[in-house]
């Protein structure tokens, strides 16, 4: 496990940190005993197939799911706070500042009734900004940044292509400009070029805004272009976790050979 | 079965015990929607169920009961529901706003100044003020909880992005001591002003909703606005044409069907009042004593 000794130039203390965090649903395991430390400007990907416990483990991460066992910790303002055991009104709050989560489904994710410009400005006005002109101009430079023209701030994401809406989903949850971004599947359903812009455009972002990321995918070509670090999961254990190229390059698990012997190669 | 076999004001003791719990809870909770058990009224809901439960609950035999319905005392809903409260619970009834103890109002406040020891009863037709914007129950009921209101500025923004201005005219949020944000039930907002630091008690029941709401007397309340775009309580830019007043809610008459048209106070008590005070508008104030002898 020499990918978690990695030193990364950022500060040397974790930003998350996930202790034996087990999720289950009756007698059936959906994601057991995971641990790992995510440190400031890391992103990491988690693939698996379908049923492996990748979106469990997500949603247990990000605080829509109760975990049943471990701890989910992450460096707050007023120091290491665990956030499974904090109150709601904060766990809540920190979701939409510190936080940010991309739904697969930009519907997920978005007010579909409200036009561009207010998706973008909600996050800002949930905390607290009350001047109308400002939010405008925030919204309008989001949208900017992520290629959005400026003639569609108040169309509605209906009226959006689902590459669009993918990007407006993107803009309205990095405009607070939160330190962790959980990822579920942000490039599923997009054809492979939109895919690829998008791709461009969030590592763009990542780099640039020092983002942490967990990124739960099951497309191997997304985690080997945006994460550092990958994690392996079968059966709602993980199996192999370690730097990206390494485990791409030379699986050392049954199923993380098959995995990537699975990739379609054109 | 006539009026007097019904109990006191239509409902059984148990029910109005029932309804002045909710009120007493709502009343120390200002803003609160307060769930109540709403029973079935002999009229249809969206014609004041909750109101009516509300008045029935709070109703003495010494009160005096004035209902207005968009400002008027004579259109059909203010008529029925007063007639209901004459058989019912036969107390004494009143148009003039100062004489009444309790008045049951739908869609306006009074033009006259309200004073201590006077109730003002509201019809509800969406208690919730995040309905249309949250679709879910549970969570708007969270969002309460914790004080998550940045939803209700996403509703303003989307107005001054499609319109220029916030273009809300009625049922306009408030938020209510700095705490609950409140639907202040259709009223124009015009009126909402007059919901601040009032010294009557406002009580606001949906009964379709199952909820009942209040403000105790002098109770601060804000209506949400924009630094860059603050609230501003609108109304037409004319006089009534009856009395002449420039500072009451206008209601636009259609007169025939050349463009022709009239404003009109919407308070028809005040409206009354002023031309009796001797106050003409543009089209004067018909004489009525003149055209009962011809």
């Amino acid at each position: 496990m020499t990918a978690f000794d990695r030193k990364l130039p950022s500060p040397d203390r974790p930003l998350f940190q996930v202790q034996g965090l087990s999720k289950y649903y009756g007698s059936r395991i959906g994601c057991a005993d995971v641990s790992f430390d995510l440190y400031p400007g890391e992103v990491l990907g988690i693939v698996g197939e379908s049923g492996s416990g990748k979106s469990t483990l997500l949603s247990c991460l990000a605080g829509h799911m109760a975990p049943d066992t471990g701890r989910v910790i992450f460096d707050t303002a007023e120091g290491p706070r665990d956030t499974v055991t904090m109150g709601e009104a904060e766990r809540r709050r920190l979701a939409r500042t510190d936080w940010a989560y991309v739904h697969q489904n930009p519907r997920d994710g978005l007010r579909m009734g409200v036009s561009a410009g207010g998706n973008v400005g909600e996050r800002l006005m949930a905390v607290g900004a009350r001047h109308y002109g400002n939010i405008r101009d925030k919204a309008n430079d989001w949208l900017g940044r992520v290629e959005i023209a400026a003639d569609r701030i108040d169309d509605r994401p209906r009226a959006f292509s689902g590459g669009m809406q993918q990007r407006l989903q993107i803009a309205r949850n990095l405009v607070t400009g939160p330190r962790l971004v959980f990822m579920d599947e942000p490039t599923g359903g997009l054809d492979v070029s939109v895919q690829a812009r998008l791709l461009d455009l969030l590592r763009g972002l990542v780099r640039e805004m020092g983002l942490s990321a967990i990124i739960v995918t099951h497309d191997l070509a997304v985690v080997r272009l945006l994460a550092d670090r990958l994690m392996v999961m079968k059966g709602g254990h993980v199996v192999e976790q370690g730097l990206t190229d390494q485990v791409l390059d030379d699986p050392q698990h049954a199923y993380t050979q098959l995995l990537v012997s699975s990739v379609l190669q054109v | 079965m006539t009026a007097q076999d019904y109990n006191f004001a239509y409902l059984d003791e148990q029910t109005k015990r029932m309804i002045r719990r909710a009120i007493l809870k709502g009343v120390a909770v200002p803003g609160y929607q307060v769930p109540f058990a709403s029973r079935e009224m002999p009229m249809p809901y969206g014609w004041g169920t909750g109101g009516v439960q509300v008045t029935a609950a709070c109703l003495t035999p010494d009160d005096t009961l004035k209902v207005i319905d968009q400002g008027a005392d004579d259109t059909t809903n203010a008529v029925s529901i007063r007639k209901f409260f004459q058989r019912t619970a036969a107390v004494a009834v009143t148009e003039a706003t100062a004489e009444a103890t309790i008045i049951q109002t739908r869609h306006r406040i009074p033009e006259a100044a309200l004073t201590e020891g006077q109730i003002l009863v509201y019809q509800v037709p969406i208690p919730e003020p995040l309905r249309f914007l949250e679709p879910r129950e549970t969570e708007t009921r969270k969002m309460h909880e914790l004080e998550e209101y940045g939803l209700m500025h996403v509703k303003l923004y989307e107005d001054i992005a499609r319109h220029g201005h916030i273009a809300t005219a009625y049922a306009y949020p408030v938020k209510v001591e700095g705490r609950y944000v409140m639907d202040p039930s259709p009223i124009p907002r015009f009126d909402n002003p007059k919901l601040s630091d009032c010294p009557a008690i406002q009580l606001f029941g949906a009964g379709r909703e199952q909820r009942i709401y209040a403000l105790p007397p002098y109770t601060r309340v804000v209506s949400l606005d924009f630094e860059d775009h603050p609230f501003e309580a609108s109304k037409a830019p004319h006089d009534c044409d009856l009395c002449g007043a420039s500072d009451s809610y206008l209601d636009e008459v259609i007169t025939d069907d050349e463009g022709g048209r009239m404003f009109v106070c919407s308070d028809t008590d005040f409206c009354r009042g002023r031309v009796a005070a001797g106050h003409i508008g543009r089209l004067g104030a018909p004489d009525l004593a003149q055209e009962a002898a011809e």
